[in-house]
């Protein structure tokens, strides 16, 4: 194994686009957003260079990015862009035709908070916007899973029982631009792990032609919708799969979620992206004062692992999940509203936490606070802020 | 350039069994356009009416390969796919011949597909994109769009009792797709459909983007009657509303040239939108959009060298 490893420091955006060089996409569609970037810059690198045979598109908008991704999708070439938060929210009509077509898209979602007002830094409700879109969405926690992640995504997608585009994310600017040591696999033990795709179906077929994105009446959208449903319905199982051979080839485990100290803990917390590196801190230093602190760190949010989730939750006195982003109106943040229905019938307190928003700080006393909550038995419905000024 | 014999034997890739209007004119279109594909095509379409009627799943019109995105983006998804195309041609994965055409109605290209061309043309990908300009959202109830010529009457520009349908002048999508530097672009109506077919063979054959605004009437929203269709597509060029003329690298010409221009009112009257026009009130109406026609029609005349001065 150690052959075809190599540790050199990237930032996450870098990361990412070393997967993308390794994978070497056939067509990839470029539009510039902060903080994604870099990401682009350095395999926009990779194509005038030659250290990749893609066919770059240097298009006008997102929503372009995404159109013509979908166009060299359905040609049946692999097909990747990237973006953040407007650029997301641009391509959100897209992004529903993309799923609905059974395009095996991949495209990195560097995160950021949503305008208005402007802010270009991390938060989630960009992802959490496109969670109904019928994508997969992986989530990130530093900058090795996200070139990890990168790598994954095209088996997942691209597997014939699922055959979904699949977006994975990495915290804008606290993962994209903070340079990590990492360990990257060598490029043809990447290779052979993505391996060469076959498209199932394709425009460029000259023996067979076919109709694409038709009208879809009473009588059939329904019935194409079930069918997504049924993509995302296999994606467990493959996420799975692709997840074990990853583990053979580099050592490095990937499921729906990681476990953190959760076997023997009392209260946890449920938390995505960056946040859950701080939060093992925590986890650690409460463990050390002898608290029987857990956490759980969610990799997948779409396919939601509900049933895993409240397997693994049921031994716990509370539960806090932490949402980077908003949903007005509701009782508490996506996450938590997901993971509130995994545990129905379930009689553990789970309360709702928002940190984080627009790239604000989570710092190790917001998640101690949090626990803080939970130890002491003040877990109640009422949504809470971590880090707020109130 | 194939003869009509030729054409006539040519296996129709736009087939009957469409769920068009009888006398759709954009249907016509389609038909006559793709007639003159003489490789493998990939057809886009952006949502309207032509999308609608040809692939009512499970069925399907086209018996090429076919893609259809949204409203907005067909130039841009066909770039996906012609980069696609060379992706693997240039990886030696694929050996055919392929056309790219991307297929819009005027509110997906004059209006809300204006970005996602614009760029398709900028970036220069081997392209037609063809538009067929039926000057309105016909589908969706014949509402205005920036397509619609003065004073028609539409669902959002109706012929009210102070104001009298549509008040501004149609979008000229063809000068700005001249402004492109597009190498080529043209003008053209399936009343002439030699012309159109001459021109369609040069576009597929131009290397790079080449852009056709194609008159399409809609019998629907002109409220005329079905068997007139190719009439009026005659009569727009007559008049000289719809000029024929190709731009090849810049360089102007005329296609076809009126033996006598015919007053505009020829072509405004029988169509219901613009009954109003008639009316004694609005014969200023009148009057104002002759002169429009007469101005852009002398100035593509000077355009096309075939008068030498500049019409003021």
């Amino acid at each position: 194994m150690a052959k075809e490893t190599a540790r050199i420091a990237l930032t996450g955006n870098e990361a990412v686009a070393e997967a993308l060089r390794q994978v070497n996409p056939d067509v990839a569609a470029v539009f510039p957003i902060t903080p994604q970037t870099e990401l682009m810059h350095r395999f926009a690198e990779f194509v005038n260079d030659g250290k990749v045979d893609t066919e770059l598109i240097a298009v006008e908008s997102e929503h372009s990015a995404m159109s013509a991704t979908v166009g060299a999708s359905a040609s049946g070439v692999r097909a990747i862009t990237a973006t953040s938060a407007n650029g997301l929210a641009l391509m959100w009509e897209v992004l529903y035709i993309a799923s609905g077509l059974r395009l095996p898209i991949v495209m990195p979602v560097v995160n950021r908070a949503l305008s208005g007002p402007l802010n270009i830094h991390c938060d989630h409700s960009d992802s959490m916007g496109a969670r109904d879109a019928g994508w997969i969405q992986i989530f990130s926690e530093n900058t090795q899973e996200a070139y990890d992640n990168t790598l994954q995504a095209f088996r997942i997608a691209e597997h014939k029982d699922v055959m979904l585009p699949t977006m994975i994310t990495l915290d804008g600017f606290i993962i994209s631009h903070t340079t990590e040591v990492l360990e990257i696999l060598d490029d043809e033990a990447a290779r052979r792990f993505v391996g060469e795709f076959t498209p199932l179906f394709t425009l460029l077929d000259p023996n067979q032609p076919i109709t694409m994105g038709a009208l879809d009446l009473q009588d059939y959208y329904f019935e194409h919708k079930r069918q997504q449903v049924e993509g995302m319905y296999n994606a467990p199982r493959v996420i799975e799969q692709v997840g074990k051979e990853f583990l053979e080839l580099t050592g490095r485990e990937y499921s729906f979620f990681e476990k953190y100290r959760l076997d023997d803990a009392e209260c946890a917390i449920i938390v995505m992206g960056s946040a859950a590196g701080t939060t093992k801190e925590v986890v650690d230093t409460l463990r050390e004062r002898g608290t029987r602190a857990g956490m759980i760190k969610l990799r997948v949010f779409r396919p939601f692992p509900y049933e895993q989730l409240a397997q693994a939750l049921s031994h716990l006195k509370s539960v806090a999940v932490l949402d980077r982003s908003i949903s007005f109106g509701a009782q508490g943040g996506p996450l938590y509203l997901e993971t509130k229905a995994a545990m129905y019938g379930k009689t553990i307190p789970i309360c709702s936490y928002i940190y984080g928003l627009g790239g604000r700080d989570f710092m190790p006393a917001m998640a101690e606070s949090a626990f803080n909550d939970l130890f002491e038995g003040k877990c109640d419905q009422q949504m809470k802020y971590l880090g707020l000024r109130e | 350039m194939a003869s009509l014999k030729e054409l006539a034997k040519r296996q129709d890739i736009f087939c009957s069994g469409h769920r068009a209007c009888s006398g759709c004119a954009p249907a016509i279109t389609m038909r006559q356009v793709t007639l003159a594909v003489d490789k493998h095509l990939v057809a886009g379409l952006s949502t309207g009416c032509m999308e609608v009627v040809s692939t009512i799943f499970p069925f399907t019109a086209w018996r090429s390969s076919f893609i259809h995105n949204a409203f907005e983006n067909v130039a841009a998804t066909i770039s996906g796919v012609e980069t696609a195309y060379r992706a693997l041609k240039k990886k030696g994965k694929l050996d055919a011949e392929y056309s790219f055409i991307a297929f819009g109605g005027d509110g997906g290209t004059y209006d809300i597909g204006l970005q996602s061309l614009s760029g398709a043309m900028e970036r220069g990908h081997n392209m037609l994109y063809l538009c067929y300009d039926n000057q309105g959202y016909m589908n969706t109830g014949i509402q205005r769009s920036s397509a619609t010529p003065f004073g028609a009457a539409t669902s959002t520009t109706p012929a009210g009792i102070k104001i009298a349908g549509k008040q501004q002048f149609q979008k000229d999508l063809t000068q700005i797709m001249v402004a492109h530097d597009v190498p080529y672009v043209a003008q053209a109506s399936i009343g002439f459909h030699r012309d159109l077919n001459k021109k369609v063979t040069k576009a597929l054959a131009t290397k790079g983007p080449s852009f056709i605004n194609v008159l399409s009437s809609c019998h629907r929203g002109w409220r005329i009657n079905p068997a007139d269709s190719l009439k009026y597509s005659k009569l727009g060029v007559d008049t000289c509303l719809w000029p024929l003329y190709e731009v090849v690298n810049g360089v102007y010409k005329l296609t076809y040239k009126p033996r006598e221009k015919k007053p505009l009112e020829e072509w405004l009257k029988g169509q219901g939108r613009f009954n109003h026009l008639f009316k004694p009130e609005n014969a200023d109406m009148l009057m104002t959009f002759q002169k429009y026609v007469d101005h852009k029609w002398n100035t593509l005349l000077w355009k096309c060298g075939e008068i030498k001065e500049r019409p003021e």
